[in-house]
């Protein structure tokens, strides 16, 4: 990949990382407190997330016909099985022991808050775990 | 939205699809010989996941720096690391996390992530409330 578009990729994680501090989605206080159905505002993070990110699918390749820095429009792959949507399942149970999902468990570093590091090693290792014993032939 | 702003700073400009979890499974390709580490998939889009990782925590950062403060979670270590290993596995195993399935696989309307979100939170709901009743 040419370093214009990694610069970009740098700068959509950056959006990325900040808005997931901005939400306070990088605090699992509150992922167990949204989780517990004390305060739901993350279901507004989501929703703005999703609808923004809805459009630009919808409508970049309209306006484009290439990204800016060259190669192909993607798609999120995903299929219907028992490996997605039990995957799925196992995910959440962990979610809802950590309150930490990916993306806030590599943000929360940027804040400076270090236990996040022990989910962020748990993350890594059940991958590793996943991926060594359970991944298949790719 | 900040989120969603990202996302599709990350289409629009380099047409990529932003999911987090599977730079967990790609840094094993640094590492392991294993075959699974070593798919095309993963060989090819390890640098651009990496760099998008410390994206996130640059973002992060200047939160933190700009109108934020240090942050310190008072969630119990045992949690972290019990609960972040079952997502890390999950994740890997579904192919998505609350990122990959539930930003860009539900704003690209995908069936399989609708309904992986769907599954995901009802089990992070209930487990999150047993271990609250645990305590």
């Amino acid at each position: 990949m040419n370093p214009r578009a990694l610069a970009f990729v740098l700068a959509a994680g950056a959006l990325f990382g900040f808005g997931l501090a901005l939400s306070t989605m990088v605090r699992p206080e509150v992922v167990l407190d949204f989780l517990l159905w004390r305060d739901l505002g993350l279901l507004l993070v989501l929703g703005g997330a999703v609808a923004v990110t809805f459009f630009a699918y919808r409508f970049v390749p309209r306006l484009f016909a290439r990204p800016w820095t060259g190669g192909e429009f993607q798609k999120h792959p995903s299929e219907m099985s028992l490996r997605t949507l039990g995957g799925a399942a196992l995910f959440g149970v962990g979610w809802g022991i950590s309150g930490v999902c990916p993306g806030p468990a590599i943000a929360g570093l940027g804040t400076a808050n270090w236990p996040l590091a022990v989910a962020l090693a748990g993350l890594v290792l059940g991958a590793y775990v996943q991926g060594r014993f359970f991944g298949g032939r790719p | 939205m900040l989120l969603g702003l990202g996302m599709s700073l990350l289409f629009a400009a380099t047409g990529l699809v932003g999911g987090m979890s599977t730079v967990f499974t790609t840094v094993w390709s640094f590492v392991s010989r294993a075959p699974y580490f070593n798919a095309p998939r993963f060989l090819s889009s390890r640098a651009w996941r990496l760099v998008y990782a410390a994206g996130l925590v640059l973002g992060a950062a200047a939160w933190m720096v700009s109108m934020g403060a240090p942050e310190h979670t008072g969630v119990p270590l045992w949690q972290l690391a019990a609960g972040g290993f079952i997502a890390g596995f999950g994740a890997r195993m579904s192919n998505g996390c609350t990122a990959g399935h539930g930003i860009c696989g539900m704003a690209s309307l995908q069936a399989p992530s609708i309904a992986s979100v769907a599954i995901f939170l009802a089990t992070a709901m209930v487990t999150a409330r047993l271990v609250k009743a645990c305590l």
